[in-house]
């Protein structure tokens, strides 16, 4: 019994590789693009890359939303096509790029504001950008502190994956461009680092003592969003798109890729498309704000 | 001529896995070892600052230290009397049928991914605790150490079981005879004589709760200051290794860092692994005859 089955083993296996071999060269997808980095930009990415991929049904998109640091790391290390980064390459960065041979080059994308909210239970509706910071030095811990009920403030932020923390690190912690700025204010050590935008917001929903900062495009109706005062005697402005267009939101930023080199061929297609008006109509949709 | 292949095959497959432990400490070594000309190893292990992503960087690691302490602390103060209760239970009360039942059930839970048990903290056991201990945030080592603990659960039972059962019938015959009850039996008779069996049992369950990851990383709440009681947020180290590896560069400052972690880590779970390792011996070469 044993010899049939060796002499058919062969062919079998001539079959099998042949099929492999085959179908390797016939399937469609012929070139792949992969956008790695914030988490912010996924739900962005993931909708121009499934427009993109319907119009064009030989390209196949990959697009994952670990934080832009990784993303700059993958860009620098050569392991991904487009970066997609919500906070500006720092120079330490650019230098270890440049070190690998690796020449990042900055396209916006989208604007996006940083929202801050809280439970909807929460009477507090306006915090200036000192309070914030201060909340996030642990200066403030109390909500009476800052108008609200005596009650302890729980500060949630995101990980140093995230290109998030280190953007409200430099425009609200540390006040970047406001006259109290203070490059040596860090996260205090009784925050909260969350792995991930979602879990911020949920623990939001379900905490009333609890501030968090997401992307626009992430508030839902079970949170509150808080009006951001630059300085005490500024007005206070809520977050949408029109407020982070006309620049009166104090916290917004850019959404960027960045490619190795001015982007050629198929990647250039893609950035392309997502720069036309097109593509700009779905930023909208996601929630973040389009392009001029 | 097939009995030749065959040994070869296992014996390769035997210095494979050597081969590759080999390579992940020289992995560690050569990458961790250069954090420590930045940092002096006195300040890495005794500082309570980490601010990886800033000009110039600060690395101490105390706070991930002490917070992988309490959830450790926490899981195996509630998985080992419960652990060792059910082992006893299913290993000299329970019938047979009741065990060939309960046992699989138990292995089964063993088999419930990581993220999926962090999900089931996040979700249903942070709230609770919030509530049930007046917290201003359940996301805290206790809500971290109480899933770990089901976690390691499965092994304390299974491996104190193994070695209640080992614990020859001529013991508990001899302690009947003497009047003992069934209690009496199982206090002063089994568990004794399968005490260096359990300790093994608690320290897998100990070295499973210091490596997991995803479970605390998820609910364990990750705030950077030393806790100093198992109701405050904490990040364990391993939960500070994966929320700072995605970012960090290869070979960068952050990067050696971290992989420092992970030495420090890897020390830790072996040292508990070999004391498991020789305490379980010890229980073999007692009741071989």
């Amino acid at each position: 019994m044993k010899r049939p089955i060796k002499k058919l083993l062969m062919p079998l296996m001539v079959m099998l590789a042949l099929a492999l071999v085959l179908t390797a060269c016939g399937g469609s997808p012929s070139t792949s693009i992969k956008i790695i980095g914030s988490n912010t930009v996924t739900p962005l990415s993931s909708v121009w890359a499934e427009e993109f991929m319907s119009q064009n049904p030989q390209v196949s998109i990959s697009v994952s939303g670990p934080g832009s640091g990784v993303g700059i790391a993958a860009l620098i290390d050569g392991t991904t096509d487009i970066c997609q980064a919500s906070r500006v390459i720092k120079q330490s960065e650019i230098d270890q790029a440049e070190t690998n041979g690796v020449d990042p080059h900055e396209i916006q994308v989208a604007s996006d504001g940083l929202s801050v909210v809280v439970h909807p239970s929460n009477p507090v509706s306006e915090l200036t950008i000192a309070q914030l910071s201060a909340i996030y030095t642990d200066q403030i811990t109390n909500w009476e502190e800052v108008g609200g009920n005596d009650a302890p403030i729980v500060a949630l932020s995101r990980d140093t994956n995230s290109g998030t923390h280190v953007f409200f690190k430099e425009h609200v912690v540390q006040m970047l461009g406001l006259p109290t700025e203070e490059k040596s204010l860090e996260y205090g050590p009784s925050v909260l680092f969350l792995p991930s935008t979602q879990e911020g917001i949920d623990e939001v929903a379900q905490n009333p003592n609890a501030i968090f900062y997401p992307g626009l495009g992430y508030v839902t109706e079970e949170v509150k969003p808080v009006a951001i005062k630059r300085t005490a005697s500024d007005p206070g402005v809520l977050p949408s798109a029109e407020t982070v267009l006309d620049g009166t939101y104090p916290i917004s930023r850019p959404l960027l890729y960045y490619t190795d080199g001015e982007p050629t061929g198929v990647i250039k297609s893609f950035i392309d498309y997502c720069l036309s008006s097109e593509g700009q109509e779905k930023v909208s949709d996601v929630g973040h704000v389009p392009l001029g | 001529m097939r009995e030749k292949l065959i040994e070869s095959w296992v014996f390769l497959a035997g210095i494979l896995t050597i081969v590759i432990l080999l390579g992940i400490i020289a992995l560690l070594l050569r990458e961790g070892l250069p954090a420590f000309s930045y940092t002096p190893p006195w300040e890495f292990f005794f500082g309570t600052k980490w601010y990886p992503v800033s000009e110039p960087p600060t690395f101490g690691i105390t706070s991930f230290f002490v917070a992988t302490l309490w959830v450790t602390l926490v899981a195996t103060a509630i998985s080992v009397p419960i652990g060792v209760a059910c082992a006893a239970y299913l290993a000299e009360v329970a019938p047979a049928k009741v065990r060939e039942t309960v046992k699989p059930i138990i292995e089964i839970l063993a088999g419930i991914p990581s993220v999926v048990m962090g999900f089931i903290g996040l979700m249903l056991l942070s709230p609770l605790v919030q509530s049930a201990f007046d917290l201003n945030t359940g996301l805290c080592g206790l809500s971290a150490g109480i899933m770990l603990s089901l976690m390691s659960l499965p092994i304390i039972i299974s491996v104190s079981e193994d070695a209640l059962r080992a614990v020859p019938d001529d013991f508990r015959e001899a302690s009947y005879a003497l009047g003992a009850t069934k209690w009496e039996t199982i206090r002063h008779v089994c568990i004794p004589g399968a005490l260096s069996g359990i300790t093994a049992a608690v320290m897998l369950g100990v070295g499973r709760a210091i490596g997991e990851t995803m479970t605390v990383l998820m609910v364990a709440g990750g705030a950077l200051a030393v806790p100093i009681s198992p109701t405050n947020p904490m990040m364990p180290m391993t939960a500070a290794i994966a929320s700072g590896i995605g970012n960090a560069v290869r070979g960068g400052l952050q990067y050696q860092a971290l992989f420092a972690i992970g030495l420090i880590l890897f020390v830790l779970t072996l040292a508990v692994n070999l004391i498991a390792d020789r305490v379980l011996e010890r229980q073999k070469r007692k009741f071989a005859r």
